[in-house]
């Protein structure tokens, strides 16, 4: 690709590639950067708002209408209340954040294990049902876990597992979308690496521990993501009842349902939940592009 | 691989010995393709315990009288006569549900088709930030926040605002009205839709061959429209199967985030789901036969739409 362009696109910073030049007006490209700012605005004001009103001072929480944009005296009095709130739990606090941390750690791992195991032969082999599993998978794909959940329960209590981790974790180790994406991702890696393994005299377990998935870290950097995103968000959960078993979100939601006298606390619980998966995609987020490039449906 | 389906097997006196031989060869398949098999062993006992033996519960429980206390009595198709002629509450919730669908789904899929088309252009620092900023609204549970929006007293962020600009004088119920939850919900919505399909868009755009827009512009594409209808759309058909899956299903689950943001039952119904209504059935009521009719209809609801949707993409540019 030659990036020789002319004009702006020499300053630094601007290095538009030349191919992009074809075909494009400069109104429109006017109208795409407008659109993109009005857009990018209303996406970013929630979160914005999450991030200042957490710094606001009681004073500043008060003020009629609300300063959306800016906090003049910014101050950590509200993560201050937060930590005092849940030093009064009934069950100490530490146990949510470790049931949120031990589910998300565990069920993650559990998913890409499982999955990029499953992934393997469907992707490198071609055995009996290594098509129509595939297919099932792609159709799984189309409902969600509601559909699931009611007799998922009846299975739990049969397994005597409700109220235990065992309830949130194990399902979440054959999430469909994992081993849909990672089996797609394997089909791109060349089958040579794991001939040269083969000729060596490797078996299969460690053709694919050793060979395969060191290839296929963008994949499960991107399992990882999606994964987290639900276990680390999941307020509530149909099989779990006792208090010492529920996670994080479930415990701030019930430290700031009191409305606007604790916005400001309320907001620095927010602010602690989503900075864990937004600075996991920040860290992994190159790797998750170059996953997606592979997630089509190729007939 | 042994051919299975050889003509000679198949039919003649040979018939018997040819299906246990078929049957002989299989069986030598399969325990040549031993590893593959073990190697799917776990995710599959997990994915059969609690996807696929559930979906046909659910279809099996739908027929019957079932209180979780009692064994379940088959009563045909009584509970489906119910939910559909009987039951206002589903009829809203269907309603509710296919409206949401019908904005979110397309919106969805459009949205993060358009900002994934014009974020790619963009030199590569400023295509990761945006990415990162679009993309926040799934990552991030920020309902909390939304209520503060949308609080219905004066101190509420829209409400204070339109009252000193004077555009209202009384606050707006948001959130306890049920001519205004409906928006309010979908705008929610619209914020967060921005997901997989949207990284799926991001992805598949980079990876296009630069030389095909080179070559269309040689062959007489002029703008940037025709460009995309004539090389980057037929290009990106694999992403548009798969976003629109994803899309689509995401556009049916709404029912935990809108828990999360109104309550649940949300007033007067406004908001109510197919989802809030199997909620209400199965584990408040415990009419678990009516609760898994609902599950059954909302699957095939799900599938169905999806079925439909890949199967018209499937044609685009053939």
């Amino acid at each position: 690709m030659s990036r020789k362009g002319i004009g702006f696109s020499q300053l630094p910073g601007l290095q538009f590639p030349a191919r992009r030049r074809i075909n494009r007006s400069r109104a429109g490209n006017m109208l795409v950067i407008l659109f993109l700012l009005f857009c990018g605005t209303f996406t970013a004001l929630p979160m914005w708002f999450a991030l200042i009103t957490a710094l606001k001072p009681l004073n500043e929480l008060w003020l009629y209408p609300p300063n959306l944009l800016f906090v003049r005296q910014p101050s950590l009095r509200n993560y201050a209340d937060l930590f005092l709130l849940m030093s009064e739990s009934w069950v100490p606090f530490t146990r949510y954040v470790f049931n949120s941390i031990f589910i998300t750690v565990a069920g993650t791992a559990g998913n890409v294990i499982f999955s990029s195991m499953c992934a393997y032969p469907l992707a490198k082999k071609r055995f009996p049902g290594s098509r129509i599993y595939f297919r099932i998978i792609v159709f799984s794909l189309m409902f969600t876990q509601t559909v699931t959940s009611l007799p998922a329960y009846q299975i739990m209590s049969g397994l005597g597992w409700i109220d235990t981790y065992f309830a949130l974790l194990v399902p979440a180790f054959a999430m469909p979308l994992g081993l849909y994406l990672m089996r797609q991702f394997m089909l791109s890696i060349p089958d040579s690496i794991l001939e040269s393994g083969r000729i060596d005299g490797a078996g299969e377990w460690k053709l694919f521990w050793i060979l395969l998935m060191p290839q296929v870290k963008p994949a499960w950097l991107t399992v990882i993501i999606f994964s987290m995103q639900g276990l680390w968000n999941m307020a509530s959960s149909n099989y779990i009842y006792r208090e010492e078993l529920k996670t994080l979100p479930y415990a701030l939601g019930q430290i700031v349902t009191a409305g606007f006298a604790r916005a400001g606390v309320g907001a620095a619980a927010t602010v602690l939940v989503m900075i864990v998966p937004i600075s996991v995609f920040i860290f992994a987020q190159s790797n998750v592009v170059v996953t997606m490039a592979s997630s089509g449906i190729k007939e | 691989m042994p051919r299975l389906n050889d003509p000679r097997y198949l039919s003649g006196p040979n018939r018997q010995a040819g299906r246990q031989t078929r049957l002989r060869r299989l069986a030598d398949t399969i325990r040549a393709n031993r590893s593959s098999y073990l190697f799917m062993a776990p995710f599959s006992v997990v994915f059969i315990i609690f996807t696929v033996l559930p979906v046909l519960m659910a279809i099996f429980y739908s027929f019957s009288y079932f209180n979780l206390l009692e064994a379940p009595r088959f009563i045909g198709w009584t509970n489906y006569r119910r939910l559909l002629l009987e039951d206002d509450v589903f009829i809203l919730a269907l309603t509710n549900t296919a409206l949401i669908a019908v904005v979110l789904g397309p919106a969805g899929y459009l949205l993060s088709f358009m900002f994934a088309w014009f974020i790619n252009e963009l030199p590569p620092k400023i295509r990761a930030f945006l990415t990162l900023l679009f993309y926040a609204p799934s990552l991030a549970n920020i309902y909390i926040i939304w209520q503060l929006f949308f609080s219905s007293d004066a101190y509420g962020i829209i409400n204070s605002y339109l009252i000193s600009l004077g555009a209202i004088f009384e606050p707006i119920r948001w959130l306890h009205d049920a001519r205004t939850l409906m928006p309010v919900v979908i705008i929610v919505l619209l914020w967060a839709s921005l997901s997989t399909s949207f990284l799926a868009f991001i992805a598949g755009l980079q990876t296009i061959d630069p030389a095909l827009f080179e070559a269309g512009a040689v062959d007489g594409v002029r703008n940037r429209w025709q460009e995309l209808w004539f090389i980057t759309l037929p290009t990106l058909r694999p992403q548009l199967m798969f976003s629109a899956i994803m899309s689509i299903t995401a556009s049916f689950a709404v029912g935990d985030t809108i828990t999360r943001l109104v309550g649940f039952p949300s007033p007067s119904y406004a908001v109510h789901t197919i989802m809030h209504h199997l909620q209400d059935y199965g584990y408040i009521r415990f009419d678990m036969g009516y609760a898994c009719a609902i599950a059954t209809i909302l699957f095939l609801l799900m599938v169905s739409v999806n079925e439909v949707v890949q199967m018209f993409l499937r044609r685009i540019g053939k």
